[in-house]
């Protein structure tokens, strides 16, 4: 019995370890700063505020309620779209048998590995020539097309595990392939879509990459970009870096509290090939 | 069949045509630039020799003076340092989170770190390591040690990050294995007690090799992450100080966006695409022996 407690004890410690960091910056953003001189772990005194949150939200040159809005604007159609187009991509590959199948699959699965390093100096040639740096038409397209392949293999690899009764029974009935996908296979891959969802939406909004190659008006910038610009040249204002880094991490957080079964089956699902 | 060729169109073209245009043709073309020179002339392999024997890239003589090692070696100290960390940890958190009252509630605090953006784990990673505010220093001042800002000095700078990293990656390991030890049958483990094995042993002779596949994949998914890691590196040391922390994909974009030789940049791009390409195709490799 006393080994078991150890355990459990060995457990929370663990989580504690874990839990820290979150704490810090917790505590760092909430109190004045004369009362951190001797690290946020000290409380003889103990006055919590928000004015950092208020000062991260109207910054000067770093706004991060535009930021917040900007990020928004790009994630939503950056979700939608590639959802949209892979689902009917992954439904493709699963029912029907065509010339290079396989090959164009095989791609599909290559192209998840790829860092996006892979594609940046063309990417941004593309975008000048089409006239589209610095808006957020590009940065939408370059995340729609990097989030094809893995939302491609992931629900082409649900739908093979769902029978095909009702779409043949469907068929028999006399509706066409494009009414049984939207009225009959879309309601039935929900779960698989929510999990897709989850994971598209907080990468897009986590992306700081793209965004660094194709955005770089000030006012155009977004959620990620503004907290390297947060810290100060000579030192760093924690109470403000740290309440900016709450903002910025709360959105994909609370999507994984709000979707967590979703998001552990998608995090699965994505690696588990 | 007439219909069916329309269908697929309908199905899979959108999805491809994108996939080309925005993904599949600046890979090629990544490639292509990799063998010119500035003015689209056809070099070989030149930018190639210039990297590798640049002293951003490689930098033996800093084994003997300190850091930096050039990007490639700290990459791949990176994977020395982090993949054990993280594999093992994770393995043994998801074993004993198993059995922990709340084990649930911890699992989902450690993966926490692989939930937030990762240009914020960068700044919690710089916060952990904070000269005033850092709970290392906070920890290291309870035995009287005086701290610093580890990851604003060229010995310690790397091997912060790599840390921090490890904070930041475990969840991954942990749910992975976590998922991994619900599908072990409860009969092996009862049967293994009946024969009085200790659970050392069980824990050796059912629970690990029972995991392989999974092991697999977290390697593979630990080591492109190592390859790839970019944002962290971004926000908490920019590769600094004096190229102490700075790895491949920082690299190529200092090349590409604030040196614009686009094609040196496109040589480091297509080496770290290859060691991506050569982790995944293992991973493919090894999934289908398993099944064959």
């Amino acid at each position: 019995m006393n080994k078991k407690l150890f355990w459990t004890i060995l457990g929370w410690v663990v989580g504690l370890i874990w839990i820290i960091p979150f704490v810090g910056v917790v505590m760092t953003a909430t109190r004045p700063l004369d009362e951190l001189l001797k690290g946020w772990w000290n409380f003889e005194s103990f006055h919590p505020t928000l004015n950092n949150f208020v000062s991260a939200l109207n910054h000067p040159t770093a706004s991060l309620r535009q930021g917040m809005f900007n990020s928004l604007v790009v994630v939503l159609p950056a979700t939608f779209f590639p959802l949209i187009l892979a689902t009917m991509a992954g439904y493709g590959f699963s029912r029907y048998k065509f010339p290079m199948r396989r090959t164009l699959f095989a791609v599909v699965v290559i192209t998840l590995a790829l860092p996006q390093q892979t594609i940046a100096v063309p990417i941004f040639q593309l975008m000048n020539w089409l006239n589209l740096v610095d808006t957020y038409l590009g940065l939408i397209i370059v995340h729609t097309a990097w989030g094809i392949p893995w939302i491609t293999f992931f629900m082409r690899n649900f739908f093979t595990t769902i029978p095909k009764a009702m779409e043949e029974a469907a068929r028999i009935d006399g509706a066409s392939d494009i009414a049984i996908f939207f009225k009959i296979v879309l309601p039935m891959a929900l779960p698989a879509i929510g999990s897709a969802f989850a994971l598209q939406f907080t990468w897009v909004w986590s992306d700081f990459f793209l965004a660094l190659i194709l955005i770089y008006s000030p006012n155009k910038l977004l959620a990620t970009q503004r907290i390297p610009l947060m810290r100060g040249v000579y030192h760093v204002d924690w109470g403000l870096l740290s309440s900016a880094a709450i903002l910025v991490m709360i959105v994909p957080i609370a999507v994984y509290l709000l979707l967590q079964r979703y998001y552990i089956k998608g995090m699965i699902g994505w690696s588990l090939k | 069949m007439k219909s069916k060729a329309k269908y697929v169109l309908f199905f899979v073209l959108p999805a491809t045509a994108m996939l080309c245009v925005f993904v599949i043709y600046p890979v090629a073309r990544t490639f292509t630039l990799s063998f010119l020179n500035s003015d689209g002339k056809f070099v070989g392999l030149q930018n190639y020799t210039r990297i590798f024997s640049s002293r951003d890239i490689i930098d033996l003589k800093g084994f003997s003076r300190g850091f930096p090692l050039g990007a490639l070696i700290h990459n791949l100290l990176w994977i020395v340092v982090h993949l054990p960390l993280t594999v093992i940890l994770g393995l043994s958190l998801a074993v004993l989170l198993k059995n922990v009252k709340g084990g649930s509630l911890i699992k989902s605090i450690i993966f926490l770190g692989m939930v937030m953006p990762m240009i914020v784990g960068g700044v919690m990673i710089n916060f952990i390591f904070d000269r005033n505010l850092g709970i290392v220093n906070g920890v290291l001042s309870i035995f009287r040690i005086s701290g610093k800002s580890w990851t604003a000095y060229p010995d310690t700078a790397l091997f912060s990050l790599i840390f921090g990293s490890v904070w930041l990656w475990t969840g991954f390991s942990v749910v992975l294995y976590s998922a991994g030890l619900e599908t072990i049958p409860k009969d092996y483990y009862e049967a293994a007690q009946l024969d009085g094995a200790s659970s050392w042993k069980i824990f050796t002779n059912i629970t690990v090799p029972l995991l392989r596949p999974i092991t697999i994949v977290v390697i593979t998914m630990t080591l492109l992450w190592e390859l790839k890691v970019f944002d962290i590196v971004y926000v908490a040391t920019m590769g600094g100080p004096g190229g102490a922390s700075n790895v491949l994909a920082l690299q190529m974009y200092t090349y590409a966006f604030r040196a614009f030789d686009f094609n040196r940049s496109a040589a480091v791009a297509v080496v770290l695409t290859l060691s991506t390409l050569a982790v995944s195709l293992s991973l493919l490799k090894s999934v289908k022996d398993e099944q064959a």
